[in-house]
Protein backbone atom coordinates (compact mmCIF):
# COMPACT_ATOMS: atom_id res chain seq x y z
CA UNK A 1 0.00 0.00 0.00
CA UNK A 2 2.24 2.87 -0.90
CA UNK A 3 -0.39 5.73 0.02
CA UNK A 4 0.10 4.33 3.63
CA UNK A 5 3.96 3.73 3.30
CA UNK A 6 3.93 7.48 2.07
CA UNK A 7 1.94 8.85 4.60
CA UNK A 8 3.54 7.36 7.21
CA UNK A 9 6.63 8.69 5.84
CA UNK A 10 5.99 11.85 6.09
CA UNK A 11 4.79 11.45 9.36
CA UNK A 12 8.06 10.45 10.67
CA UNK A 13 10.22 12.74 8.39
CA UNK A 14 8.08 15.69 9.76
CA UNK A 15 8.35 14.79 13.61
CA UNK A 16 4.82 14.59 13.98
CA UNK A 17 4.84 11.52 15.46
CA UNK A 18 7.70 9.56 16.89
CA UNK A 19 6.43 5.92 15.89
CA UNK A 20 3.82 4.35 13.53
CA UNK A 21 2.09 1.13 14.58
CA UNK A 22 0.97 -1.21 11.84
CA UNK A 23 1.16 -4.45 10.14
CA UNK A 24 4.36 -5.99 8.73
CA UNK A 25 4.88 -9.09 6.59
CA UNK A 26 5.66 -11.78 9.03
CA UNK A 27 7.50 -15.52 8.69
CA UNK A 28 5.59 -18.47 7.21
CA UNK A 29 2.78 -15.76 5.45
CA UNK A 30 1.87 -14.47 8.78
CA UNK A 31 1.29 -10.72 9.55
CA UNK A 32 2.97 -9.29 12.40
CA UNK A 33 2.74 -6.23 14.21
CA UNK A 34 5.34 -3.58 13.30
CA UNK A 35 6.57 -0.45 15.03
CA UNK A 36 8.38 1.91 12.66
CA UNK A 37 10.46 4.74 14.05
CA UNK A 38 12.61 5.17 11.02
CA UNK A 39 11.19 6.85 8.02
CA UNK A 40 13.41 4.82 5.29
CA UNK A 41 11.61 1.69 6.77
CA UNK A 42 7.93 2.73 5.97
CA UNK A 43 7.97 0.67 3.51
CA UNK A 44 7.49 -2.37 4.90
CA UNK A 45 4.42 -1.46 6.01
CA UNK A 46 1.42 -3.45 4.23
CA UNK A 47 -2.56 -3.44 4.61
CA UNK A 48 -4.25 -6.57 3.79
CA UNK A 49 -7.40 -9.33 3.99
CA UNK A 50 -4.38 -11.13 6.66
CA UNK A 51 -4.38 -7.90 9.12
CA UNK A 52 -7.00 -8.61 11.83
CA UNK A 53 -5.07 -7.87 14.94
CA UNK A 54 -6.43 -4.82 16.97
CA UNK A 55 -2.94 -2.82 17.22
CA UNK A 56 -4.98 -0.79 19.85
CA UNK A 57 -3.82 -2.67 22.06
CA UNK A 58 -0.31 -1.64 21.96
CA UNK A 59 -1.24 1.93 22.33
CA UNK A 60 -1.36 2.12 26.02
CA UNK A 61 1.58 -0.25 26.72
CA UNK A 62 4.19 1.51 28.32
CA UNK A 63 7.22 0.31 25.65
CA UNK A 64 5.39 2.19 23.20
CA UNK A 65 4.18 5.33 24.77
CA UNK A 66 8.39 6.15 25.94
CA UNK A 67 9.26 6.25 22.61
CA UNK A 68 6.73 9.64 21.70
CA UNK A 69 3.54 9.83 19.97
CA UNK A 70 2.65 7.04 18.02
CA UNK A 71 0.34 6.72 14.66
CA UNK A 72 -2.03 3.71 14.52
CA UNK A 73 -2.80 1.35 11.54
CA UNK A 74 -6.43 1.38 12.27
CA UNK A 75 -9.37 -0.89 10.88
CA UNK A 76 -12.88 -0.55 11.69
CA UNK A 77 -12.79 -2.97 14.88
CA UNK A 78 -9.31 -0.50 16.06
CA UNK A 79 -11.50 2.73 15.50
CA UNK A 80 -14.06 1.42 17.73
CA UNK A 81 -11.62 0.37 20.38
CA UNK A 82 -9.68 3.88 20.24
CA UNK A 83 -13.15 5.02 21.17
CA UNK A 84 -13.85 2.90 23.73
CA UNK A 85 -10.29 3.89 25.07
CA UNK A 86 -11.63 7.99 25.05
CA UNK A 87 -14.62 7.00 26.77
CA UNK A 88 -12.54 5.56 29.30
CA UNK A 89 -10.25 8.59 30.22
CA UNK A 90 -7.30 6.37 28.77
CA UNK A 91 -6.74 8.76 25.58
CA UNK A 92 -7.49 12.41 24.24
CA UNK A 93 -8.31 13.50 21.68
CA UNK A 94 -5.03 14.20 19.91
CA UNK A 95 -2.66 11.58 21.94
CA UNK A 96 -2.73 9.41 18.90
CA UNK A 97 -2.74 9.74 15.20
CA UNK A 98 -5.24 7.38 13.55
CA UNK A 99 -4.74 6.08 10.15
CA UNK A 100 -8.43 4.64 9.08
CA UNK A 101 -8.63 2.47 6.61
CA UNK A 102 -12.07 1.28 5.19
CA UNK A 103 -13.31 -1.98 4.43
CA UNK A 104 -12.37 -1.12 0.96
CA UNK A 105 -8.53 -0.12 1.94
CA UNK A 106 -9.11 3.56 1.58
CA UNK A 107 -6.86 5.28 3.91
CA UNK A 108 -8.23 8.12 6.15
CA UNK A 109 -6.19 10.18 8.01
CA UNK A 110 -8.41 11.31 11.24
CA UNK A 111 -7.78 14.78 12.68
CA UNK A 112 -10.29 14.45 15.86
CA UNK A 113 -11.93 11.84 17.37
CA UNK A 114 -15.62 13.46 16.22
CA UNK A 115 -14.61 12.17 12.79
CA UNK A 116 -13.86 8.60 13.76
CA UNK A 117 -17.17 8.27 15.92
CA UNK A 118 -19.21 9.26 12.50
CA UNK A 119 -17.09 6.98 10.62
CA UNK A 120 -18.01 3.95 12.94
CA UNK A 121 -21.41 5.17 13.06
CA UNK A 122 -23.38 3.58 10.49
CA UNK A 123 -21.76 0.01 11.41
CA UNK A 124 -23.35 -2.69 13.69
CA UNK A 125 -21.77 -4.54 16.31
CA UNK A 126 -22.63 -8.43 15.40
CA UNK A 127 -22.63 -9.77 11.86
CA UNK A 128 -25.05 -11.51 10.60
CA UNK A 129 -23.04 -14.74 10.97
CA UNK A 130 -22.08 -14.00 14.95
CA UNK A 131 -26.03 -13.36 15.96
CA UNK A 132 -26.65 -16.84 14.13
CA UNK A 133 -23.78 -18.52 16.15
CA UNK A 134 -25.07 -17.06 19.24
CA UNK A 135 -28.79 -18.16 18.25
CA UNK A 136 -27.89 -21.18 17.73
CA UNK A 137 -26.48 -21.48 21.50
CA UNK A 138 -29.41 -19.88 22.98
CA UNK A 139 -31.55 -22.58 21.69
CA UNK A 140 -29.76 -25.29 23.84
CA UNK A 141 -30.95 -26.90 26.49
CA UNK A 142 -29.72 -25.55 29.76
CA UNK A 143 -27.89 -28.52 30.16
CA UNK A 144 -26.36 -28.69 26.43
CA UNK A 145 -25.53 -25.39 27.39
CA UNK A 146 -23.23 -26.51 30.24
CA UNK A 147 -21.55 -29.27 28.63
CA UNK A 148 -21.23 -27.12 25.55
CA UNK A 149 -19.14 -24.64 27.39
CA UNK A 150 -17.38 -27.31 29.36
CA UNK A 151 -16.21 -28.97 26.95
CA UNK A 152 -14.58 -25.85 25.46
CA UNK A 153 -13.09 -24.67 28.19
CA UNK A 154 -11.82 -27.48 29.55
CA UNK A 155 -8.99 -26.42 26.82
CA UNK A 156 -7.83 -23.34 28.52
CA UNK A 157 -4.84 -23.68 29.71
CA UNK A 158 -4.23 -20.45 31.07
CA UNK A 159 -2.23 -18.95 29.31
CA UNK A 160 -3.85 -15.40 29.10
CA UNK A 161 -3.38 -15.05 25.71
CA UNK A 162 -7.30 -13.47 25.32
CA UNK A 163 -5.98 -10.62 28.59
CA UNK A 164 -2.57 -10.34 26.58
CA UNK A 165 -4.44 -9.27 23.31
CA UNK A 166 -7.40 -7.30 24.52
CA UNK A 167 -6.67 -3.66 23.49
CA UNK A 168 -9.80 -3.49 26.68
CA UNK A 169 -7.85 -5.30 29.52
CA UNK A 170 -5.37 -2.70 30.26
CA UNK A 171 -5.28 -2.66 34.26
CA UNK A 172 -2.43 -2.77 35.45
CA UNK A 173 -3.24 -5.47 37.90
CA UNK A 174 -5.53 -8.06 36.85
CA UNK A 175 -8.13 -9.94 38.85
CA UNK A 176 -6.61 -13.00 38.15
CA UNK A 177 -3.13 -12.02 39.26
CA UNK A 178 -4.41 -11.18 42.59
CA UNK A 179 -3.73 -14.06 45.35
CA UNK A 180 -4.73 -12.41 48.68
CA UNK A 181 -7.54 -13.40 48.17
CA UNK A 182 -7.22 -15.86 45.20
CA UNK A 183 -10.10 -14.97 43.38
CA UNK A 184 -9.05 -17.62 40.58
CA UNK A 185 -7.36 -20.76 41.02
CA UNK A 186 -4.17 -21.00 39.45
CA UNK A 187 -4.01 -24.52 37.70
CA UNK A 188 -6.47 -24.57 34.42
CA UNK A 189 -8.80 -27.10 36.16
CA UNK A 190 -12.67 -26.96 35.34
CA UNK A 191 -13.87 -24.32 38.02
CA UNK A 192 -10.51 -21.96 37.28
CA UNK A 193 -11.28 -22.50 33.52
CA UNK A 194 -14.98 -20.97 34.26
CA UNK A 195 -14.65 -18.34 36.96
CA UNK A 196 -11.83 -16.72 34.77
CA UNK A 197 -13.77 -16.81 31.57
CA UNK A 198 -17.06 -15.50 33.01
CA UNK A 199 -15.04 -12.92 35.47
CA UNK A 200 -13.11 -11.68 31.84
CA UNK A 201 -16.28 -11.54 30.13
CA UNK A 202 -17.89 -9.82 32.71
CA UNK A 203 -15.41 -7.34 33.06
CA UNK A 204 -15.80 -6.72 29.69
CA UNK A 205 -19.33 -5.73 29.83
CA UNK A 206 -20.59 -2.85 28.52
CA UNK A 207 -16.81 -2.08 26.79
CA UNK A 208 -16.13 -4.77 24.59
CA UNK A 209 -16.17 -3.60 20.61
CA UNK A 210 -16.00 -7.14 19.61
CA UNK A 211 -12.79 -7.24 18.03
CA UNK A 212 -12.47 -10.57 18.27
CA UNK A 213 -9.13 -10.53 19.31
CA UNK A 214 -9.19 -12.52 22.49
CA UNK A 215 -10.50 -15.68 20.14
CA UNK A 216 -8.06 -15.04 17.26
CA UNK A 217 -5.14 -14.91 20.20
CA UNK A 218 -6.65 -18.08 21.87
CA UNK A 219 -3.93 -21.37 21.39
CA UNK A 220 -6.72 -23.50 21.51
CA UNK A 221 -9.16 -21.71 19.12
CA UNK A 222 -11.74 -21.76 22.04
CA UNK A 223 -14.75 -19.35 20.71
CA UNK A 224 -14.80 -16.86 24.21
CA UNK A 225 -15.93 -13.55 22.08
CA UNK A 226 -19.50 -15.72 22.03
CA UNK A 227 -19.30 -14.69 25.76
CA UNK A 228 -18.78 -11.20 25.11
CA UNK A 229 -21.03 -11.14 22.04
CA UNK A 230 -23.87 -12.46 24.28
CA UNK A 231 -23.22 -9.46 26.37
CA UNK A 232 -22.86 -6.92 24.04
CA UNK A 233 -26.13 -7.79 22.24
CA UNK A 234 -27.98 -8.31 26.11
CA UNK A 235 -26.80 -4.84 27.10
CA UNK A 236 -27.62 -3.14 23.90
CA UNK A 237 -31.33 -4.53 23.83
CA UNK A 238 -31.37 -4.19 28.42
CA UNK A 239 -30.45 -0.82 28.34
CA UNK A 240 -29.99 0.40 24.34
CA UNK A 241 -26.59 1.04 24.95
CA UNK A 242 -23.09 -0.10 22.71
CA UNK A 243 -19.35 0.70 23.03
CA UNK A 244 -16.91 1.90 21.32
CA UNK A 245 -19.49 4.66 19.36
CA UNK A 246 -18.96 7.39 21.17
CA UNK A 247 -15.81 8.97 22.60
CA UNK A 248 -18.03 9.96 25.50
CA UNK A 249 -20.29 7.55 26.26
CA UNK A 250 -20.59 5.83 29.42
CA UNK A 251 -19.90 2.26 30.42
CA UNK A 252 -23.40 -0.02 30.70
CA UNK A 253 -21.97 -1.20 33.89
CA UNK A 254 -21.01 2.45 35.56
CA UNK A 255 -24.32 3.94 35.18
CA UNK A 256 -27.90 3.63 35.33
CA UNK A 257 -31.04 4.62 34.82
CA UNK A 258 -33.73 4.35 37.68
CA UNK A 259 -36.42 3.07 35.40
CA UNK A 260 -34.17 0.24 34.26
CA UNK A 261 -36.88 -2.50 33.67
CA UNK A 262 -36.19 -6.63 34.71
CA UNK A 263 -38.07 -9.00 36.02
CA UNK A 264 -36.82 -11.57 38.44
CA UNK A 265 -36.07 -9.29 41.60
CA UNK A 266 -38.91 -10.06 43.52
CA UNK B 1 -32.23 -41.27 53.06
CA UNK B 2 -32.95 -37.82 55.01
CA UNK B 3 -34.50 -35.71 52.87
CA UNK B 4 -32.34 -32.91 51.35
CA UNK B 5 -31.27 -29.74 53.00
CA UNK B 6 -30.04 -27.13 50.70
CA UNK B 7 -27.05 -24.94 51.56
CA UNK B 8 -28.32 -21.02 50.43
CA UNK B 9 -25.93 -18.28 51.15
CA UNK B 10 -27.73 -14.91 51.37
CA UNK B 11 -25.50 -11.70 50.19
CA UNK B 12 -27.69 -9.14 51.75
CA UNK B 13 -26.96 -5.13 52.25
CA UNK B 14 -26.53 -3.68 55.65
CA UNK B 15 -28.97 -1.22 55.63
CA UNK B 16 -32.46 -2.88 54.47
CA UNK B 17 -32.09 -6.83 54.33
CA UNK B 18 -29.47 -7.01 57.15
CA UNK B 19 -32.19 -4.87 59.17
CA UNK B 20 -34.97 -6.88 57.64
CA UNK B 21 -33.76 -9.95 58.27
CA UNK B 22 -33.23 -9.20 62.41
CA UNK B 23 -36.72 -7.47 62.12
CA UNK B 24 -37.80 -11.36 61.05
CA UNK B 25 -35.80 -12.63 64.37
CA UNK B 26 -37.43 -10.18 66.59
CA UNK B 27 -40.76 -10.40 65.43
CA UNK B 28 -40.05 -14.35 66.40
CA UNK B 29 -40.91 -15.36 62.87
CA UNK B 30 -39.86 -18.35 61.91
CA UNK B 31 -38.38 -19.74 58.69
CA UNK B 32 -36.09 -22.35 57.19
CA UNK B 33 -32.99 -22.64 58.80
CA UNK B 34 -30.96 -23.17 55.61
CA UNK B 35 -29.96 -19.78 54.65
CA UNK B 36 -26.73 -18.29 55.87
CA UNK B 37 -26.46 -14.64 55.58
CA UNK B 38 -23.35 -12.20 54.65
CA UNK B 39 -23.79 -9.02 55.65
CA UNK B 40 -22.26 -6.75 53.05
CA UNK B 41 -22.42 -2.41 53.33
CA UNK B 42 -24.39 -2.13 49.61
CA UNK B 43 -25.83 -4.28 47.20
CA UNK B 44 -23.19 -2.16 45.32
CA UNK B 45 -20.85 -4.04 46.81
CA UNK B 46 -21.42 -7.55 46.05
CA UNK B 47 -19.31 -8.42 43.09
CA UNK B 48 -20.33 -11.29 40.74
CA UNK B 49 -16.97 -13.15 41.38
CA UNK B 50 -18.62 -13.53 44.99
CA UNK B 51 -21.94 -15.30 43.51
CA UNK B 52 -19.38 -18.12 41.95
CA UNK B 53 -17.35 -18.23 44.85
CA UNK B 54 -20.56 -19.10 47.26
CA UNK B 55 -21.50 -22.09 44.79
CA UNK B 56 -17.72 -23.20 44.05
CA UNK B 57 -18.17 -23.64 47.92
CA UNK B 58 -20.96 -25.79 48.11
CA UNK B 59 -23.83 -23.59 47.90
CA UNK B 60 -26.86 -24.76 46.48
CA UNK B 61 -28.76 -21.79 46.24
CA UNK B 62 -28.15 -17.75 46.25
CA UNK B 63 -30.17 -15.11 47.94
CA UNK B 64 -28.97 -11.32 46.80
CA UNK B 65 -31.25 -8.76 48.45
CA UNK B 66 -30.91 -5.13 49.35
CA UNK B 67 -32.68 -1.67 49.55
CA UNK B 68 -35.82 -1.24 46.98
CA UNK B 69 -34.81 1.00 44.64
CA UNK B 70 -34.70 4.71 45.58
CA UNK B 71 -34.20 3.40 49.15
CA UNK B 72 -30.16 2.98 49.02
CA UNK B 73 -28.36 4.48 51.75
CA UNK B 74 -25.95 5.63 49.14
CA UNK B 75 -28.35 6.84 46.90
CA UNK B 76 -27.36 4.79 44.00
CA UNK B 77 -25.70 1.37 44.89
CA UNK B 78 -28.30 -0.78 44.32
CA UNK B 79 -29.24 0.75 40.78
CA UNK B 80 -25.93 -0.21 40.23
CA UNK B 81 -26.05 -3.68 41.01
CA UNK B 82 -29.46 -4.00 39.62
CA UNK B 83 -27.98 -3.33 36.04
CA UNK B 84 -24.72 -5.86 36.79
CA UNK B 85 -27.43 -8.66 37.61
CA UNK B 86 -29.22 -8.02 34.61
CA UNK B 87 -26.23 -8.95 32.95
CA UNK B 88 -24.64 -11.43 34.97
CA UNK B 89 -27.84 -13.39 35.30
CA UNK B 90 -27.97 -13.77 31.36
CA UNK B 91 -24.28 -14.45 31.16
CA UNK B 92 -25.25 -17.30 33.58
CA UNK B 93 -27.48 -18.44 32.01
CA UNK B 94 -25.47 -18.34 28.50
CA UNK B 95 -22.76 -20.66 30.12
CA UNK B 96 -25.17 -23.32 31.35
CA UNK B 97 -25.71 -21.78 34.78
CA UNK B 98 -29.30 -22.23 36.47
CA UNK B 99 -30.64 -19.17 36.53
CA UNK B 100 -33.35 -20.50 39.06
CA UNK B 101 -30.54 -21.03 42.13
CA UNK B 102 -30.01 -17.67 42.38
CA UNK B 103 -32.93 -15.38 43.45
CA UNK B 104 -32.74 -11.71 43.90
CA UNK B 105 -35.59 -9.71 45.82
CA UNK B 106 -35.54 -6.06 47.67
CA UNK B 107 -36.55 -6.34 51.11
CA UNK B 108 -36.52 -3.51 53.57
CA UNK B 109 -35.72 -3.24 56.72
CA UNK B 110 -39.35 -2.76 57.98
CA UNK B 111 -40.19 -6.35 55.73
CA UNK B 112 -39.56 -8.98 58.57
CA UNK B 113 -42.25 -10.77 57.11
CA UNK B 114 -41.49 -10.72 53.28
CA UNK B 115 -37.63 -11.86 54.33
CA UNK B 116 -39.09 -15.08 55.91
CA UNK B 117 -41.45 -15.50 53.31
CA UNK B 118 -38.78 -15.25 50.73
CA UNK B 119 -36.31 -17.41 52.26
CA UNK B 120 -39.04 -20.38 52.73
CA UNK B 121 -39.88 -20.15 48.88
CA UNK B 122 -36.09 -20.07 47.99
CA UNK B 123 -36.00 -23.05 49.88
CA UNK B 124 -38.81 -24.78 48.59
CA UNK B 125 -37.52 -23.67 45.05
CA UNK B 126 -33.82 -25.27 45.87
CA UNK B 127 -35.15 -28.06 47.14
CA UNK B 128 -37.10 -29.13 44.17
CA UNK B 129 -34.07 -28.67 41.76
CA UNK B 130 -31.61 -30.96 44.26
CA UNK B 131 -27.86 -30.59 45.19
CA UNK B 132 -26.08 -28.29 42.69
CA UNK B 133 -24.13 -31.22 40.83
CA UNK B 134 -23.40 -29.63 38.18
CA UNK B 135 -20.96 -27.94 40.27
CA UNK B 136 -19.91 -30.33 42.97
CA UNK B 137 -18.51 -32.13 39.89
CA UNK B 138 -16.72 -29.73 38.64
CA UNK B 139 -15.19 -29.22 42.40
CA UNK B 140 -14.50 -32.35 43.14
CA UNK B 141 -12.74 -32.38 39.37
CA UNK B 142 -10.36 -29.68 40.65
CA UNK B 143 -8.12 -27.97 43.68
CA UNK B 144 -9.62 -24.96 44.56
Amino acid sequence: MQELSNTVRQLLESGSVKVVIGYGEGTAGKVRPVFITDPRDADSLIFDIRCKQNLAVYVLKHEVKHLGKAAVVAPLFTLKTILQLAAENQLADGDIVILGIDDGGKLTEFSNLADVEAFVAPHDDLTADEKEKLDRIEKMSLDERWKYWQNELSRCFKCYACRAACPLCYCTRCTVDINQPQWIPVPSHDIGNLEWHVMRAMHLAGRCVNCGECARACPLDIPLNLLTQRLIRDISSQFNQRAGISAKAENALSTFKPDDKENFIR
Amino acid sequence: MSEFEPKIVAFVCNWCTYAGADLTGTSRIKYAPNVRVIRFPCTGRIDFMLLLKAFANGADGIIVSGCHPNDCHYTSGNFHARRRWMVFRSLMDFIGIDVRRVHFAWISAAEGAKWAEFVNSVTADIKKLGPNENYQRLMDAGIA
